[in-house]
């Protein structure tokens, strides 16, 4: 456990170091920006398209992250030859996955906290600019922490993101390992699609195929609870917690495929 | 107990994508090194010298065969806390500094706090590396590196350690230094086992020596005993010796090379038939007077090139395989 910290502070260090956390300026610039032009548009709704926007926002840039980062986590180490110095140290070379994995699942978790705060403080303000008489049409308040659970499932989906690029990328090319882990990103949001595959299709072998696709390919859409949210409709508490831990289940899978396809690995 | 031996030591290796044709790094290498020694691993370029460090460090599995470290297998993470390697041309993480480096590295062997501080900064004054240390690792030369990625293999003070092309990208004062960081390893008790194919330096170093030629190895054993048995000749320096002298010396066929070091002195080589006391005989009788007498021993050079051409060039596994 020591090693696997020891990795994962130095790959957040490399975040650091690379500029990474620059994203939240970014992040914090078009949240403040987007605020102040809706304000000038619209009235009423500015509160809820800034709830809908920022929690699209912290998805997007957390996505991108957990992709472009994701993909090069073990490929930089093996093409740049600096795991020749790492691996002759005592470590093994799961602890080496794992320690690179937690390592940026802590610049996700710094990234998606910071982007709350500055979402929740812009919410904030934009409450301060309305009468009591708007407040109270409003659904939910402005500041409401029920948006919370959509977030806690954007960083379980995060999490599965970065799982998936870094299998890819203990096998691939970085450009490869990029476009696999947004194909399946992006199949994952239709999987719905997938089930009901057998009621479009007469082919028998088509529709097992769709299904048994179903149950392989990892379920994004479960993750995507902002709508509910941001209209303040309930999200049960079993749901949160059982599809972040189908979220987690399919990472420990997904690390579990990378430590054993790494650990057969010959550095060349 | 050895400190590195290897059983049948095999690597092959599939080139080509459509149809992959085997290629033998490594042939059924057998070795043993012993504990305190410096040991030189030589060969020329694509040898199988960084196969067989790899190997040994477990960057690669081997194909058949095997390799212990003290004792245990290489696989053992137990043996890693107990030895260093230098990577050939190392490359570290370019974000960080030198000292950030060797501080994350004496972590893994489970250094902390002021100690591992402590170890850092003397590992990096005995590699030479002063106030570069809080400079980010990609603002380093290359040597620079070198000398990095020497202080990085000893963080841990390894009882075995390996470098691999120590000297690579080193200037005259950084080898000096280097060799003798070496030697001081070894006047402590720590086993080298390095790689080159710079042979001065595994001659001014190394007890003992393997030479590996295409993937097989070709030669081992002690320094001394390899070109001891190797004596080419003789060399005689003498005195007072005339022109008619020299001639007849010449002539009668015992006197391979005569170089002039001034006046009538000339330094003469024999061929190892010639008996040195017979020819000194007769150029004594002619007024000459011996001032030293050598044995002319092939270097490691002479006995590298000569090993490496006897080698066989193929490595297809058809070649190979017995």
């Amino acid at each position: 456990m020591r090693i696997i910290c020891h990795v994962a502070v130095n790959v957040f260090k490399e975040s650091v170091r690379d500029k990474v956390l620059y994203n939240l300026v970014a992040f914090a610039s078009l949240l403040i920006a987007v605020s102040y032009l809706l304000g000038q548009l619209t009235a009423g709704q500015d509160v809820k398209i800034v709830k809908d926007l920022g929690l699209a926002a912290i998805a997007t840039f957390g996505l991108l992250i957990a992709v472009f980062i994701g993909i090069g986590l073990v490929w930089k180490e093996v093409e740049r030859r600096s795991i020749y110095g790492l691996l002759s140290k005592p470590i093994r070379r799961s602890e080496f996955i794992v320690g690179k994995y937690a390592g940026l699942a802590l610049t996700l978790l710094v990234n998606v906290v910071v982007m709350t705060v500055v979402f929740y403080a812009v919410l904030a303000y934009l409450n301060t600019q309305f009468p009591a008489a708007v407040r109270s049409a409003w659904p939910a308040p402005a500041t409401d922490p029920g948006m919370l659970p959509a977030i806690v499932l954007i960083f379980v989906e995060l999490l599965l993101v970065t799982a998936i690029a870094l299998f890819f990328s203990t096998f691939s090319s970085p450009f490869l390992s990029a476009a696999l882990t947004v194909g399946l990103w992006v199949i994952g949001h239709f999987n719905a699609d997938l089930r009901n595959f057998e009621a479009v299709v007469e082919s028998r072998p088509a529709a097992y195929l769709a299904r048994g696709l179903y149950y392989l390919l990892p379920n994004f859409a479960a993750f995507d609870i902002k709508t509910q949210v941001v209209h303040a409709l309930p999200v049960p508490a079993a749901y949160v917690v059982t599809t972040a831990l189908y979220g987690l289940l399919y990472v420990a899978l997904l690390l579990t495929g990378a430590v054993v396809i790494f650990s057969r690995r010959d550095f060349k | 107990m050895d400190a590195i031996s290897t059983e049948s030591l095999t690597k092959h290796y599939h080139i080509g994508f459509w149809r992959p044709r085997p290629y033998v790094a490594l042939d059924a290498l057998s070795l043993s090194v012993r504990q305190g020694e410096v040991f030189g691993f030589l060969g020329p370029n694509g040898a199988g010298k960084t196969t067989t460090l790899k190997l040994l460090m477990q960057l690669i599995y081997p194909t058949s065969g095997r390799a212990e470290i003290l004792g245990r297998p290489v696989g053992d993470v137990a043996v890693r806390r107990r030895i260093g390697y230098l990577p050939e041309n190392p490359y570290f993480y370019d974000y960080l500094t030198a000292e950030e480096l060797l501080e994350y590295f004496g972590g893994l062997f489970g250094y902390s706090g002021a100690d591992r501080h402590k170890r850092v900064g003397t590992l990096l004054d005995e590699v030479g590396i002063g106030a570069e240390r809080r400079l980010q690792l990609r603002k380093f030369s290359k040597g620079m590196l070198q000398r990095v990625g020497i202080a990085q293999a000893l963080i841990n003070d390894p009882e075995v350690v390996f470098f691999d092309e120590p000297m690579s990208g080193l200037d005259p004062l950084g080898r000096r230094e280097i060799r003798q960081l070496i030697l001081k390893l070894r006047d402590r008790g720590c086993t080298v086992f390095f790689s080159s194919h710079v042979l001065s330096d595994a001659e001014a170093l190394c007890s003992r020596v393997a030479v590996l030629a295409g993937g097989r190895l070709v030669a081992a054993g002690d320094l001394s005993e390899l070109l001891a048995f190797q004596v080419r000749g003789w060399e005689l320096v003498v005195n007072g010796l005339t022109d008619a002298a020299l001639d007849q010396a010449k002539a009668s066929g015992r006197v391979t090379q005569a170089t002039a070091l001034g006046g009538q002195r000339f330094a003469l080589e024999l061929p190892l038939s010639v008996v040195p006391a017979d020819l000194l005989a007769g150029l004594t009788a002619q007024g000459a007077q011996l001032v030293s007498i050598n044995p002319v021993r092939e270097t490691l050079e002479d006995f590298f090139v000569r090993q490496i051409g006897a080698a066989p060039k193929d490595r297809g596994l058809g070649e190979v395989a017995r």
